[in-house]
């Protein structure tokens, strides 16, 4: 059951992921990325990690699609659907990404995943789930945690150099 | 984490409230200011690198782990002194080029501290995520340095190109991270190395060598490599010169760092080791001899020393491959490696900063501009042709010394091939550094022009970068003492 239900989020986000890369029109991608990142966050249930997938909708598909979609209207002349959708090298690339392919085939069936020797989690995620996410953020990912809000406020103030005023 | 803890992370913490410090002294106290009170910023931002750089003393002499994901061990203390002493050098040589280029250079010495706090994390990480986000933090702060003159489309081109490649690479490295966690459920270096190398896991080796691909996409984008070299040229031509010099020496070390922490700690077992080492072989190989041949080619010379240095972290990286766990020999590989680190900071800083100078007074950063530079302005022409021959590796200076550990631990391990295209690429490159002592000393310029001004803060970092790269061959005691200490930390983990 969980199979099947896990194979059809995985068609659904994966057509998606392709129709956002093959659209022709950007607002279309933009709206195609949206479906992309409701199917990751189905993903996320289907594995129990509902906090992520809460987030993974706000964050995403609430604030980010909307800056995507946001961008694409205000600039100019990047709506353009005459656009060509290959350029020289797509044949290279085909090359190494059936390559790439093949090695990540071989990797997945090959090697002895820890997760997967226990057998598939059976019953409700626990219940104090979120609470021992909050407690690893000041636990063992204190470090990780505080330096991430820093790269987020060099961030903010790179954007605004980048984005200032001709002087 | 503990609060004894905060004694190792004093440097950190120092760096970071000196870049908040920098950043409101420019926005409160100085913006209405007069200009030469405004000068005063670079200044400030020096003494906060000297203040981290005391801050490194309590903790010094340590060897701990501290809040499960950073270590303070000898290695990483001598990264962190290469950080601080290289954006040091980077201030100095951005104080009156960034002067005379844009009014708003407050934001830049905060986001140069930042980078010394991103270098200080990235080298001390003992974990993926942290190792992952403090990469991440130097490359973001880095492509905005790259960017920074807003109105310059070249400075524009650079920013974009490093970020669209910064972007991938890192995107790529990270799934090499993932497909580490889940095989071994842990994202700690020594869990890793454990994890791989259980019996359970025996048929992890399908994995290994495709991750250590993947993870060289980010490591490689850092220090340069071939093939994640593309966007070297073009961001090293288009962003600011002071910029370049960082981004060819601090941003490449630190690459360096992370690349001999992740596979001397994390892959050490010697069934991994050896997959590692004959990947870096072969990169090593196309690195030098790509850099060497298209540097041949180049008339601009931020360009040609953008190749130059493609070609250096070819030769850097024989230190790596060339690595022995015997941490009593002469030559351990790694300690050759940090040699030639240091080494190439103080010449390659040197070098762009006579560029910065010749492009300060001139504007001109074609090779034949170079013409006659003996006549116009003998002190710099003489500098640069020590920072020349320290990159071609002719004794006594710090490049020989580099090279001279590097190559010799190639040696001891006996891999001929490897020295012999070593040795063809550095007669090479000769040609082409000895190409511009050419220009300088034996061209006559077109026109005459005037003695070039130089000011006195890049006064300054030519006269300690020229003096340090002349010592460093002629006393080389005391650093191959301290390389060697710092390496023997992390040699212990190799088996």
């Amino acid at each position: 059951m969980q199979q099947a239900i896990f194979i059809i989020l995985a068609l659904l986000t994966l057509g998606a992921a392709l129709m956002t890369v093959i659209t022709r029109n950007l607002l279309r991608a933009a709206l195609w990325l949206v479906a992309t990142f409701f199917g990751i966050a189905a993903i996320f249930i289907l594995l129990r990690a509902e906090f992520l997938a809460v987030a993974q909708i706000l964050v995403y598909v609430g604030a980010i699609s909307t800056l995507i979609i946001f961008a694409i209207m205000l600039s100019r002349g990047i709506m353009d659907p005459d656009q060509v959708r290959f350029n020289g090298q797509w044949g290279v690339v085909g090359g190494f990404a059936a390559l790439l392919f093949v090695v990540l085939a071989v990797i997945v069936t090959r090697v002895p995943w820890p997760a997967a020797a226990g057998g598939a989690p059976v019953g409700d995620a626990p219940a104090d789930a979120i609470a021992r996410l909050g407690a690893a953020f000041v636990g063992p990912y204190a470090i990780p945690f505080e330096v991430a809000s820093v790269l987020l406020v060099v961030a903010m103030i790179g954007a605004i150099i980048i984005a200032r005023e001709r002087e | 984490m503990r609060a004894s803890d905060l004694i190792h992370l004093l440097p950190e913490l120092i760096l970071l409230g000196g870049a908040a410090l920098v950043l409101l002294l420019d926005i409160v106290w100085l913006r209405r200011a007069e200009e030469r009170r405004r000068q005063l910023l670079p200044y400030v931002a020096l003494g906060v690198l000297l203040v981290a750089a005391l801050g490194l003393i309590p903790g010094g002499g340590d060897n701990v782990s501290v809040a499960t994901m950073l270590v303070f061990d000898p290695f990483a203390l001598f990264f962190k002194v290469f950080a601080l002493l290289a954006v040091a050098l980077i201030v100095l040589l951005a104080t009156p080029y960034m002067q005379t280029r844009t009014p708003f250079s407050g934001e830049f010495y905060a986001l140069l501290l930042a980078t010394a706090l991103a270098i200080c994390l990235a080298v001390s990480a003992s974990n993926l995520v942290m190792i992952y986000l403090s990469m991440e933090f130097l490359s973001i702060t880095s492509y905005v340095l790259a960017g920074y003159f807003r109105q310059d489309r070249k400075s524009g081109e650079a920013a974009l190109k490093y970020f669209l490649y910064g972007a991938t690479a890192s995107a790529v490295m990270l799934y090499g991270m993932s497909l580490l966690y889940g095989a071994t459920g842990t994202t700690d270096l020594a869990g890793l190395v454990a994890g791989l190398s259980s019996g359970a896991a025996g048929q992890s080796a399908w994995l290994v060598t495709p991750a250590i691909i993947l993870l060289l996409a980010g490591f490689g984008f850092k220090a340069s490599l071939v093939p994640f070299h593309q966007w070297a040229p073009d961001t090293y031509e288009g962003a600011p010169t002071p910029v370049t010099a960082f981004l060819s020496t601090a941003s490449k070390a630190t690459g360096f760092a992370i690349l001999m922490r992740v596979f001397l700690v994390g892959m050490g077992a010697a069934s991994m080791a050896s997959q590692w080492i004959s990947l870096l072989v072969a990169l090593s190989v196309v690195t030098m001899t790509l850099g060497n041949l298209t540097a041949l080619r180049q008339t601009n010379i931020k360009r040609l020393l953008a190749y130059s240095s493609i070609a250096q972290a070819g030769y850097i990286l024989i230190g790596v491959v060339a690595v022995v766990s015997d941490s009593t020999r002469i030559f351990t590989g790694i300690n050759g490696v940090l040699i030639y680190l240091l080494a190439y900071l103080f010449t390659n800083v040197g070098a762009f900063a006579v560029v910065t100078a010749i492009e300060d007074a001139t504007g001109k950063l074609e090779i034949k501009d170079y013409s006659g530079l003996v006549r116009r302005s003998p002190w710099l022409a003489g500098l640069l042709f020590i920072f020349l021959i320290s990159l071609t590796g002719v004794p006594p200076t710090g490049g020989f010394l580099g090279k001279f550990f590097v190559f010799g631990a190639a040696v001891q391990t006996r891999m001929w091939v490897l020295l012999a295209i070593a040795a063809v690429n550095s007669v090479v490159a000769a040609f082409y550094y000895l190409n511009i002592v050419r220009y300088m000393f034996f061209v006559p310029a077109a026109e005459e022009g005037e003695p070039i001004r130089v000011g006195r803060p890049l006064q300054g970092a030519l006269a300690i970068t020229a003096v340090v790269t002349v010592l460093l061959g002629l006393i080389p005691g005391p650093v191959i003492l301290w390389a060697s200490e710092s390496a023997r930390s992390l040699l212990l983990a190799l088996r």
